[in-house]
């Protein structure tokens, strides 16, 4: 039955420090197989509640269950079932990585000869067969950032917890770090905070904006672009006369609004605002074929979920002042 | 107990994959010398009864030298340097215990003081060989001195351990339990019983004397108040370590 509960749930998590809130009675839940990308500015809660999460420290009240596990009540079971990288990746940089894995391997209780395997398992699939030997303090950022990975995989949890994992990396770096959790994804629930906005558009399936301490939105990154877009308009180039653009457009029900103006070429650049958010471009497109028009563009402007995230985290801040 | 023992095994390497093991090991090794050169200095001027072990360990300052700095180094770094580092959070979010945690800690300062103290053993060895006088070294003598050596380091060695953990600062944890290490050996060092003016206070004192212990212990006598003394302050030290560990869970 434990099976079908979700993997995580939270509900009504709050965090005290002595003299501020760090995360003020947030509930979501994040089901099996899901990447989800945890998003907010610096001093979100972002870290905190992870830190809950993984049975770090405890919530100044609500519940969180991980696989079915209260994170207070039964922290064995639930640190069992976690993979856990803190913020800053934090590792012993005087052992060597074959044997800093084996620690770790050991630590999460693996007998002998499973963690001997394990070991090798999560070095081959984070890339470190050529550093294996070296010694951890000695590896450029992006290998110490496997290095991390691999100790969150190495006991197989169900769940991995990563606080930042492509911070000070190279885009290089960023690159493969990002592939190597999508593949993750394929056989593990990933939780990933993070403050870069196209981090979670390339590698979450959903998305949990947080700002101070509150979740703003709560979305797969689809529908959050989607019912962001409201507004959105489509832009076309064709070449056309102005009139009878203007005659064919001003009749049509889906349309709110449009603007002709002239472009590069014999081209004319109109964008055309929707009426209730629909997608204008098929019906552009037969329009286009139907008067005979030559198209060169035909394009959506679509919010960016960096356009959404500050337009939803500077909403917010206008509220608390 | 596989955690455990991979626990300990990670501090005996921290020990010696840096410097500090080798430096903790060769500076004693040092004033093992200094300390020779003094018991060279005293076989040579009287003549004396004393075993050996003795004359070395509670004697001479070089002991309490070592010992009182000696362990604020090693077990300063056992706590406050994981909190400083981060990996006390990577640490405490495996399935391990706090206890686990603590008693690993504590165990693997245990065994790198005792095996630092190699060397010292290894003077008295080869001064045995120079004189060729086999009853030089009594083993009666020399099982009560490294029973004495285990039993006092356990007390500064906890005493450290639980400054260490009370902060992410090292040099802040080395020198609490520096404080807490000079403070237990000077309530030792009474020049006479007369000083406090009481007779009965004089008389605890003298039980919980330090010095009074490691003088018996290295004349192979062993005194079960001595060794009840050490003991429950070593578990005190280990239950309040425990304490601050376990902090985290309800702050």
């Amino acid at each position: 039955m434990l099976d079908t509960s979700p993997m995580i749930e939270v509900r009504d998590l709050t965090k005290h420090y002595p003299g501020r809130i760090a995360v003020d009675g947030i509930s979501f839940r994040v089901g099996r197989g899901e990447i989800v990308g945890f998003l907010g500015p610096n001093g979100a809660g972002k870290s905190t509640t992870m830190r809950i999460l993984s049975s770090f420290m405890p919530a100044t009240s609500g519940t969180v269950k991980i696989a079915g596990y209260d994170v207070f009540h039964e922290p064995d079971e639930v640190r069992r079932r976690i993979g856990y990288m803190p913020e800053n990746n934090p590792l012993h940089l005087d052992m060597r990585v074959r044997d800093y894995l084996k620690f770790r391997a050991r630590l999460k209780g693996l007998g002998f000869g499973a963690s001997r395997n394990r070991v090798d398992c999560v070095i081959d699939q984070c890339g470190l067969r050529d550093v294996s030997k070296r010694i951890i303090g000695q590896l450029s950022k992006g290998y110490k950032q496997r290095v991390g990975l691999a100790d969150a995989l190495v006991h197989e949890p169900d769940l991995i917890i990563l606080d930042e994992p492509t911070i000070g990396l190279d885009p290089h770096q960023i690159r493969a770090v990002r592939a190597l959790i999508k593949d993750l994804g394929k056989n593990h629930t990933v939780l990933l905070s993070t403050h870069i906005l196209s981090e979670v558009e390339m590698t979450c399936s959903r998305v949990l904006i947080l700002n101070q301490g509150q979740i703003l939105a709560d979305d797969r990154v689809e529908d959050l672009e989607n019912r962001f877009s409201q507004d959105s308009r489509v832009v076309a180039e064709i070449v056309a006369t102005v009139e009878s653009v203007r005659d064919t457009l001003r009749d049509l029900p889906e349309i709110e609004s449009f603007d002709i103006s002239a472009a590069a070429g014999d081209y004319l650049r109109v964008s055309v605002s929707a009426r209730g958010g629909i997608d204008l471009r098929p019906l552009i497109w037969e329009l286009a074929r139907q008067q005979g028009w030559a198209v060169r563009e035909l394009t959506r402007t679509r919010q960016s979920l960096e356009d959404i995230f500050i337009h939803l985290t500077r909403r917010q801040k206008g509220k608390g002042r | 107990m596989g955690i455990f023992f991979a626990l300990v095994r990670r501090e005996l390497g921290i020990a010696f994959n840096a410097l500090t093991g080798y430096v903790v090991v060769s500076f004693s090794l040092l004033l093992a010398g200094f300390g020779l050169m003094d018991l060279m200095v005293r076989l040579n001027s009287d003549r004396t009864d004393a075993p050996i072990t003795e004359m070395f360990f509670s004697e001479g300052l070089i002991f309490w030298l070592i010992l009182i700095l000696m362990t604020p180094v090693i077990t300063m770094r056992s706590f406050a340097a994981e909190k400083a580092l981060g990996t006390y959070e990577s640490l405490m979010t495996a399935p391990v215990g706090d206890w686990q945690v603590v008693l690993a800690k504590f165990t693997g300062a245990f065994l790198f003081f005792l095996l630092s103290w190699l060397p010292m053993f290894g003077v008295l060895i080869g001064l045995r060989q120079v004189t060729g006088q086999t009853e030089f070294l009594d083993p009666l003598a020399l099982g009560g001195s490294i029973l004495g050596i285990a039993f006092l380091g356990g007390t500064y060695l906890s005493a450290g351990l639980f400054a260490s953990s009370l902060t992410r600062s090292q040099i802040i944890a080395a020198m609490i339990s520096l404080l807490i290490g000079i403070g237990v050996w000077a309530s030792s060092l009474r020049p006479d019983t007369g000083a406090l003016g009481s007779e009965r206070w004089g008389r605890i004192l003298d039980h919980i004397s330090v010095t009074h212990h490691m003088v018996d212990f290295a004349r192979g006598m062993i005194d079960g108040r001595a060794v009840v003394f050490h003991l429950s302050v070593t578990i005190f030290f280990l239950f309040l370590t425990h304490r601050v560990v376990e902090t985290r869970r309800w702050k």
